[in-house]
């Protein structure tokens, strides 16, 4: 098999890895920002009940969390598994992430001065008006570079989806290195992640270059 | 009576900061509460800006009750919606401005009575633009409050409060956190602000400014008024040991 016929053939997953990574942040992202305010409640069930959870997904490799997901409805209900892998595999990526999006919120939100409440709070702001005009801007902005981390592993992460044999980029390549016992496959792999990231890479400096309006 | 404040007791964690304090403004006042650190002058401000919750006593704005004290003697504040609209009558300069930074100087002025009085955007800019001429920042809208200097921040925390067109513009420390030479262009707006007849409470450690431009000064120390009365008074004549002696710092 020639290196273009790799190649090509890998590129095809690409497609996948892609719906995994835009999917997972569609859904991670906001998912994360509604954990944080749950792990910030005031009622100490809620929040420890959140703080557990966040602690588990954390805790235990998202390998697992995969195969969790994908084949825990089999073994605990019988259902029989989605053909579809992208759905669970998609649900363990969101959830998973939105486990370490929530603790960065967290940690923007609380970093905010007491100040900013009580000047738009005198102001008249309902607690919602406070948040979505005062305080959330400010914390998108002091948060960036911890989300422009985590959207860079998370590119590398959609790799791990091989465990459950969705037939993303590196799922194929890694059949084509089995089959043709070649090394290759992954140093294209290797190749196409780390373009990947260049472009994210770009375009979160884009991002907060435009945020960079004030300090 | 703009505002009236009676019988005010606050504790934190067992520590009485206001000692059954009472405290009444008239319109057109313009009343100084001076004292020394920890005198209860900022606890005073937070109170009657709901801030700060009330252990007991009663506050009302323009004869309409905010907080009352019940025979238990429990503080009992009035509902969200009674709140929401007994908050119109007041607002605060902070002593650190806290200005929102990510939106211009303009937007800072303008957002509270578009988005929270519902004040026609256009009518409400121009207003703005006012207030800012004002202030002696005409120009300065699109600025983001970091291109400016405390003293510049502060007239634009000053135009903010005024923009919601309270009945009463409390003051916490305006000019502590500037340089003196910046405190004197912030103290000029309060002044000329004073001689508009606005209803004005400055908590201020500036005397030669709360001499020359209040109508009445109240001296704090321990949690009650020691003395107050006629800044003239107060300042050249004071009748308690207390106030002399803590007056005498500012002569030296």
């Amino acid at each position: 098999m020639s290196i273009w016929t790799m190649i090509t053939s890998m590129a095809v997953g690409l497609g996948r890895t892609c719906a995994i990574f835009f999917l997972t942040l569609l859904f991670s992202l906001p998912l994360g920002l509604i954990v944080a305010l749950l792990r910030m409640s005031k009622n100490k069930v809620v929040s420890g009940i959140t703080r557990f959870v966040i602690s588990v997904l954390r805790g235990t490799p998202l390998m697992l969390q995969l195969l969790a997901v994908t084949y825990g409805p089999y073994y605990l209900f019988n259902i029989s598994v989605s053909r579809n892998k992208l759905i669970p595999v998609v649900i363990a990526f969101s959830i998973n992430y939105a486990a370490y999006f929530a603790e960065i919120y967290r940690g923007g939100i609380e970093s905010m001065s007491p100040g900013q409440y009580e000047a738009a709070e005198i102001l008249g702001y309902s607690k919602l008006q406070t948040f979505i005009h005062v305080i959330l801007p400010q914390v998108f902005k002091r948060i960036l570079p911890s989300v422009t981390n985590e959207i860079v592993t998370l590119v590398k992460d959609t790799s791990l989806a091989f465990t459950v044999s969705y037939q993303e980029m590196f799922t194929i390549g890694k059949q084509i290195a089995n089959s043709q016992t070649s090394f290759l496959p992954f140093v294209i792999a290797g190749v196409f992640y780390f373009v990947f990231n260049a472009i994210v890479d770009f375009v979160m400096s884009k991002v907060e270059k435009k945020m960079d309006y004030y300090h | 009576m703009i505002l009236k404040m009676s019988n005010i007791k606050k504790s934190f964690d067992g520590i009485e900061v206001l000692k059954d304090i009472s405290l009444h403004v008239d319109q057109g006042e313009v009343v100084s509460i001076i004292g020394p650190s920890g005198s209860g002058k900022s606890t005073l401000l937070r109170c009657a800006t709901f801030l700060e919750t009330i252990d007991s006593g009663e506050i009302s704005y323009m004869d309409k009750p905010a907080v009352t004290t019940d025979s238990s003697g429990a503080a009992r504040y009035v509902g969200h919606k009674e709140m929401a609209q007994l908050k119109e009558y007041f607002s605060l300069v902070f002593q650190q401005f806290h200005l929102f930074p990510h939106r211009s100087v303009l937007q800072n002025i303008m957002d509270a009575p578009v988005k929270v009085l519902k004040r026609p955007k256009d009518v409400v800019k121009q207003e703005a633009l006012d207030l800012l001429d004002k202030m002696g920042l005409t120009g300065r809208g699109d600025a983001y409050p970091y291109q400016l200097s405390g003293g510049q921040q502060q007239r634009v925390a000053i135009a903010r409060a005024l923009a919601m067109k309270p009945e009463i513009l409390f003051f916490d420390e305006p000019t502590s956190a500037l340089d003196p030479e910046l405190t004197g262009e912030v103290l000029k707006v309060i002044r000329q602000l004073a001689e508009e007849k606005m209803t004005m409470v400055v908590v201020t450690h500036e005397m030669p400014f709360a001499k020359a431009v209040s109508n009445r000064v109240i001296f704090m120390d321990g949690g009650v008024i020691v003395e107050q009365g006629d800044p003239k008074e107060v300042f050249d004549n004071p009748k308690e040991e207390r106030t002399k002696q803590f007056l005498r710092v500012f002569e030296r």
